[in-house]
């Protein structure tokens, strides 16, 4: 197993440390896997997670020189590591002025994720500091778990205002309640609310758009006006919105009702997809 | 005693404060006839820290009041350090600082004469106290380096401000390289913590006097401290060091004043880091022994992990105020509550608890030989340490 790559160009390395953050926020600990065209950080819907998982997808070439890779083996060309989100994630804001960064799979007395920063340095000599983030090479076995999610047949898809907003609502909500009912419609609306025997309090968006639908027929059949809806733990929405520090550039939010809410993010050519599931 | 501070010397004493604020909890301050000291120690005596003003810094400097001794004292750090807690108002809104000692109150006076003709005194209570010595050379150390506080603030910045220890090293080629220190883990422990390294070139410093392959692991929280006092004073800072175990001196200096912080390091026996080049790190400097005069050999050699500092007895007819003195003796440290950096299996044979040779006394902390001023009327009490161990 091997892998090696270099970003020279500043402002992917930015991206990437982005990117990097953004993961940190929303999983503790996460899987890197390593392909030959992309990377993906990956959060799986286990117990562990509370049902909570994402798909965080990149092409590689879009941010990396060079990148070289050798997987397991030759039909199952992958690399997966199980790592903490924020070792890497501190490890990139230390690359502000970086000449060169460059990632490697090592192995110092345990498998590691060595990152190498050559810093911009007012003297002749470089500066270079090294990382090197513990990681948990996963069993082949283990892959199935591991793979892209099916998008569930959605009965409303909507686009979402702005995530910011949409953050310091929730964020208030958290204060009154756990339980957050999160619903649109085919009209562009969108409501968020949360119900307590003193109060209930509703935020209603509006003319938000709805992307054309996959499946015409479904559409048709619903009637625009009404709302499905998921009962959703209103901490792990606030988790995910506390990730994105950007607007995206597309925001979709997919309901299934009583089931699973799935948001379909775009943050340039970085996707993200994140599902929290009904309580049950 | 009373001194006068003006203009943007009141910041940069309220800098250091903040600087000893971060060793210990008690400050010491002694008016000398070289200016104004003001010390402290931790609690588990492996760190000293300590900043001396010459008379020049102040605008008017008298230790003593003639034909009187000049007092020294002990006040709270918490206390001492509110005065100056927001360094951005001092530096806007102070114009003069005085700092009065003795005279009719019973209280260090710290009176700061702010714009606007507004007046603020601080009335802190003191207690008497022996004088915090802590007896160290720079010179005695093998190795020294000497850079910008910059680059040593840029060479730590890629460290989380939660890291305790790091270890500072000459690597190959003559680099520089600071390393993050962990405690070893179980070997099963699944959780293993990012280890960071920061490699800089000699070029980046103005002094670099060291073989390469030697280390010592220190505080980087208690370095931090002298270190942005340094930055924000643009001094260089020193480090002079030995071997592991021995203490790393800390220093800054300028026309006005000067800066000591002295930091237990650990002992190759506690080192679990890799060395930074060569297989083997360098063998321990000769024991202490080699320093000391002949004659005096009863306690411990520095390979014994207890860094405490001895405090000089003075015979002062007024000791009846005095806090009796206390000699610290790794004999009466309990075993069980080891020091930071020391190890339980240390040899702490050949100490005999309780009596001080006459005349003189080493202190282990920093393993010279200290003869006080005064010989201590008949041995003086030891009193054993609190047991406060290492948490």
């Amino acid at each position: 197993m091997k892998f090696r790559a270099k970003i020279v160009d500043a402002a992917c390395l930015n991206h990437f440390t982005r990117v990097s953050a953004m993961i940190a926020k929303l999983a503790k600990t996460c899987t890197l896997r390593i392909s030959p065209q992309k990377l993906n950080f990956i959060l799986s819907d286990k117990v562990a997670s509370g049902g909570v998982s994402m798909w965080c997808e990149l092409e590689q070439e879009n941010f990396f020189r060079e990148f070289q890779m050798e997987g397991v083996s030759a039909e199952n060309n992958a690399i997966y590591l199980e790592l903490m989100s924020e070792n890497l994630s501190r490890a990139l804001k230390t690359a502000q002025n970086a000449r060169a960064l460059k990632i490697k799979l090592t192995n110092k007395h345990f498998p590691c994720l060595t990152v190498s920063i050559e810093l911009l340095s007012v003297s002749s000599s470089s500066r270079i500091v090294t990382h090197d983030i513990p990681v948990k090479v996963i069993p082949r076995k283990l892959w199935k778990d591991l793979q892209e999610p099916t998008v569930p047949v959605s009965d409303v898809s909507i686009y979402l205002p702005v995530l910011k907003t949409m953050k310091s609502i929730v964020e208030k909500m958290k204060n009154i309640s756990n339980h957050l009912i999160i619903e649109a419609n085919l009209s562009g609306e969108l409501n968020l609310k949360i119900e307590t025997e003193l109060v209930c309090v509703t935020t209603h968006f509006k003319d938000l758009g709805n992307p054309p639908s996959a499946s015409e027929d479904a559409s048709r059949d619903r009637d625009p006006e009404q709302m499905a809806e998921v009962h959703i733990d209103i901490r792990k929405l606030l988790q995910f919105l506390a990730g994105q520090q950007v607007n995206p550039t597309k925001a979709v939010c997919n309901i299934v009702s009583n089931k699973i809410v799935h948001f379909d993010l775009l943050h340039e050519d970085v996707s993200l997809q994140y599902f929290i599931p009904a309580f049950s | 005693m009373k001194c006068l501070v003006t203009g943007g010397n009141v910041k940069v004493l309220g800098k250091a404060v903040h600087s000893l604020s971060r060793i210990g909890d008690e400050l010491y301050l002694e008016p000398l006839e070289d200016g104004l000291s003001l010390r402290t120690v931790n609690s588990s005596r492996s760190a000293y820290a300590c900043f001396l003003f010459a008379p020049l810094f102040f605008q008017q400097y008298q230790a003593a009041a003639p034909g009187q001794e000049a007092l020294r004292c002990k006040i709270l750090m918490k206390s001492f350090l509110a005065v100056f807690r927001s360094l951005a108002t001092v530096e806007r809104s102070v114009e003069k600082c005085c700092i009065s000692l003795g005279g009719r109150s019973s209280r260090l006076v710290v009176q700061l004469h702010c714009k606007y003709g507004v007046r603020k005194t601080h009335n802190l209570s003191f207690q008497d106290c022996e004088s915090l010595q802590a007896v160290f050379d720079p010179a005695l150390c093998s190795n020294v380096l000497r850079a910008p506080a910059r680059v040593l603030g840029e060479a730590v910045l890629p460290f989380p401000p939660a890291l305790a220890e790091v270890t500072l090293g000459i690597g190959c080629g003559r680099r520089v390289i600071l390393r993050s220190y962990q405690e070893e883990e179980e070997a099963d422990s699944t959780v293993k913590a990012m280890v960071t390294e920061m490699s800089i070139g000699q070029e980046d410093f103005q002094q670099l006097q060291a073989q390469e392959g030697v280390a010592i692991t220190f505080c980087l929280k208690e370095f931090r401290g002298l270190l942005s006092f340094a930055e924000s004073a643009n001094l260089s800072l020193s480090v002079y060091f030995d071997a592991p175990g021995r203490p790393a001196i800390f220093a800054v200096s300028d026309s006005l004043l000067d800066g000591h912080f002295v930091l237990a390091t650990l002992s190759e026996s506690d080192l679990h880091s890799p060395a930074l080049c060569s297989p083997e790190l360098r063998r321990l400097a000769p024991p202490l022994q080699a320093h000391s005069t002949p004659h005096l050999d009863d306690f411990a050699n520095d390979d014994i992990d207890s860094y405490m500092i001895a405090m000089e007895t003075t015979a002062d007819s007024e000791g009846s105020r005095a806090v009796p003195s206390i000699s610290l003796f790794p004999g009466l440290r309990p075993p069980c509550s080891p020091g930071p950096y020391s190890e339980d299996n240390e040899a702490e044979a050949g100490t005999q608890p309780g009596t001080p040779p006459p005349k003189k006394f080493r202190s282990l902390f920093f393993g010279s030989i200290l003869a006080p001023a005064h010989s201590p009327p008949g041995p003086s009490p030891v009193l054993a340490e609190d047991s406060e161990g290492e948490g």
